[in-house]
């Protein structure tokens, strides 16, 4: 058993579903605005406003707002445990790791936020 | 003629390895690549690498050929040399020893980490644990394994995580053992898999199928993993 705090569940299969469900997630809300921008070919701000009226509309970009930050996250983690390591820096690893998960934590958060404040802010 | 670049180190002599090139007439015959080195060895006894058996079975003699992990015993010229070149490095992401010899520690290390070896609380009966053909079945192409490393040094996640990420040799090991119906210490076994390392680092690349001499599947191996990890977190 290897042991880590900063993963996104800290067991990996956890990870790993998560990782597995947000995509499946941020694909159906893709292929959803690719439907939709194709109905709607020259979209104006009234048509747009009224789609994010809807309520439904609002909490499934919330969920693909919450899938793309584990989804971030799981991945932003996987790559700074694969190339920010002792291996590759030397002795300065473990401290550019943990700023770096720190920096893209924040990041995500403030996008989080951000986001949620964008739908249902006035 | 044929042109042999072979990756040569000594610690102690050399302050970095280099590249030897030598130029060897096979007599145009479809050599294994073990019988190279015996021939070059035969002009240059500094040559170092392992070998022992010579027919694909102890596992000793993996290398990298022409860019691809393999044995060298029962690795054919016709089937790696390209332009009548032949590079021989040693394995990838391990600490080189001296020329094609590698420092294998951690790879034992992560092997013996998965506990290879049957675990049963149940009293021992009096002549043998008795398994039906189909439960014998499930260890086929798992047990051939030979612990070459030839797949876990071509895999980019061991390279990344020699440490931490237990390498497609070592899960092949841990299933062969999950899979067994003698053994009665699953739970405790996946227990110790479920971390974001030991099994989860496999992102699917499956060098490692391409590469196995033996022609066995760890990935599969690993699917299974997952698989039981998730039946039991869900
Ligand atoms: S399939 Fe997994 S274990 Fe095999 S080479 Fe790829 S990452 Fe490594
Ligand atoms: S799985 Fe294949 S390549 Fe890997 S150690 Fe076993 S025999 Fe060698």
């Amino acid at each position: 058993m290897v042991t880590n705090v900063t993963s996104f569940g800290r067991s990996g299969l956890s990870d790993w579903v998560v990782q597995r469900v947000s995509a499946v997630i941020l694909a159906l809300y893709t292929l959803f605005l690719v439907f939709w921008f194709a109905q709607h070919p020259q979209v104006q701000y009234e048509q747009w406003s009224e789609l994010f009226k809807c309520t439904s509309m609002r909490i499934f970009s919330l969920l693909a707002l919450f899938s793309l930050i584990a989804h971030a996250w799981v991945g932003v983690w996987t790559i700074t445990t694969d190339y920010l390591t002792p291996l590759s820096l030397g002795k300065y690893a473990t401290a550019v790791r943990f700023l770096v998960q720190c920096a893209c934590t924040i990041a995500l958060f403030v996008y989080l936020v951000w986001g949620i404040d964008i739908l249902w802010g006035n | 003629m044929l042109t042999v670049s072979i990756y040569r180190y000594n610690p102690e002599t050399d302050a970095e390895p280099y590249m030897q090139d030598v130029q060897l007439d096979t007599g145009g015959k479809d050599l294994m690549v073990l019988d190279v080195l015996e021939l070059l060895k035969a002009k240059d006894e500094t040559i170092a690498y392992r070998r022992s058996c010579r027919e694909g079975v102890c596992g000793s003699d993996g290398m990298n050929m022409n860019g691809k992990n393999g044995l060298a015993c029962i690795t054919p010229l016709s089937e790696t040399v390209k332009n009548n070149k032949l590079v021989l490095r040693p394995l990838p992401g391990l600490p080189v020893v001296r020329d094609l010899v590698v420092d294998m520690a951690i790879f034992y290390k992560q092997y013996e980490k998965v506990k290879p070896y049957l675990l049963n609380d149940s009293p021992a009966p009096a002549i043998e644990r008795l398994q039906t053909p189909e439960e014998r079945e499930k260890l086929d192409g798992l047990y051939e394994c030979i612990l070459c490393a030839c797949c876990s040094t071509a895999c980019p996640s061991f390279w990344w995580n020699p440490d931490k990420f237990i390498g497609p040799s070592g899960l092949l090991q841990a299933y062969r053992f999950l899979a067994d119906s003698r053994d009665t210490a699953t739970q405790e076994r996946l227990a110790e898999l479920d971390d974001p390392f030991s099994v989860f680092r496999c992102r699917g690349i499956m060098n490692c199928v391409a590469v196995c001499p033996k022609g066995l599947n760890p990935t599969r191996a690993i699917g299974h993993i997952r698989e039981m990890l998730l039946h039991r977190g869900t």
